[in-house]
């Protein structure tokens, strides 16, 4: 978790920009499965946020079994490295999308589109 | 139950009307800024919730109750001016404090002094304008309180003090107490914030959760902030 760095934009809401930092923090590995994350305290003082905000971003992502808890000891990342891998493949696919929306936006047809990603 | 309500509060200056019927619930658990222009009425509103100033209309109930001796020794007061004897060394203002307050932690307080390098033996008459509002950070923040008001807390103190100043407030307010602060630098504290109070000629301009302000103005609260009060 040392290594996870914060960054925010205030114009949108930090406590999804957190949900999709933890994500990725954990399907690139930055978070390994199995280790521990701080407590909501220490997470929100880390990245200099509401304490409710950490705690509501820790439930998100504990209800979606990417986070598990243990009683005393806090918040885990989940060891199902199967969950982890489709967590990946949605992330990646999400970018492959919008980057296709974009493209089309500027009038790339699909056969463009995939030639463009050949030549790259 | 909420924690603290104003209702329908108003209060003049001679001619000047400062508040002209600003009503604020603070529920437990919320970190709440008060944001407005010098002058808005913030510090107004802050020493009336601390009983330290008498409303023309409008009532504060703290825990259901009217405010008064009782809700004074739950509330943690940070003035937007110190109050502190400057002829007092900083071990003098713990006593004061641990004299004054059943709730203050004087090992607390002796742990973020070391934290926030001040030492015991300063005089608060030789310290920098920075090195006072840590101490008085320190010893507000020292108590285990329900309710926190913070009144321009990162007043006049340059940028790395100003993060430790925010640092020093999360880390040390009492698990399910609330706080209020007011502040004009907006950018440096918005994130921590729950909820937003602007007040704007004496009213309450805009109210609401600080994460839903941001996705309806698809701004920052700064942004919002001047948007309002310009």
């Amino acid at each position: 978790m040392s290594a996870v760095e914060f960054e925010f934009d205030n114009e949108r809401a930090i406590y999804m920009q957190l949900v999709r930092r933890l994500r990725v923090g954990i399907v690139s590995g930055e978070l390994q499965p199995g280790s521990r994350l701080p407590s909501v305290r220490e997470l929100a003082v880390r990245a200099r946020i509401n304490p409710n905000t950490a705690q509501r971003a820790l439930s998100e992502l504990e209800d979606e079994g990417l986070l598990y808890t243990e009683r005393t000891n806090g918040k885990f990342v989940t060891r199902d490295e199967a969950l982890i891998r489709r967590e990946k493949e949605k992330l990646a696919r999400e970018s492959l999308e919008r980057f296709r929306r974009e493209l089309k936006g500027v009038g790339m047809t699909e056969e463009e589109i995939e030639k463009l990603w050949k030549e790259r | 139950m909420d924690l603290m309500t104003c209702e329908g509060m108003k209060k003049r200056y001679g001619t000047h009307e400062v508040l002209k019927g600003v009503d604020i619930t603070v529920r437990p658990d919320r970190i709440v800024g008060l944001l407005g222009k010098n002058g808005a009425g913030k510090s107004t509103l802050f020493k009336l919730m601390n009983d330290l100033l008498v409303p023309d209309e409008g009532r504060i109930l703290f825990r259901g109750e009217p405010i008064g001796e009782k809700s004074k020794a739950r509330i943690s007061y940070l003035p937007e001016r110190t109050y502190l004897d400057r002829d007092m060394k900083i071990s003098g203002a713990l006593r004061f404090f641990a004299e004054f307050y059943g709730d203050f932690s004087a090992d607390r307080a002796r742990e973020l002094l070391r934290e926030l390098e001040l030492d015991g033996d300063m005089r608060i008459r030789k310290m920098s304008k920075g090195m006072q509002e840590k101490l008085q950070l320190i010893l507000v923040m020292s108590r285990e309180a329900d309710l926190y008001l913070l009144d321009e807390p990162l007043g006049g103190v340059d940028p790395s003090t100003r993060e430790t100043i925010l640092d020093t407030i999360l880390s040390n307010f009492r698990e399910g107490a609330s706080l209020v602060i007011s502040t004009h630098m907006i950018a440096e504290v918005e994130r921590i914030l729950d909820e937003v109070v602007i007040l704007k000629d004496g009213v309450v301009a805009v109210s609401g959760a600080a994460d839903e302000l941001r996705e309806r103005e698809m701004a920052s609260i700064d942004e919002i902030f001047r948007r309002t009060v310009k």
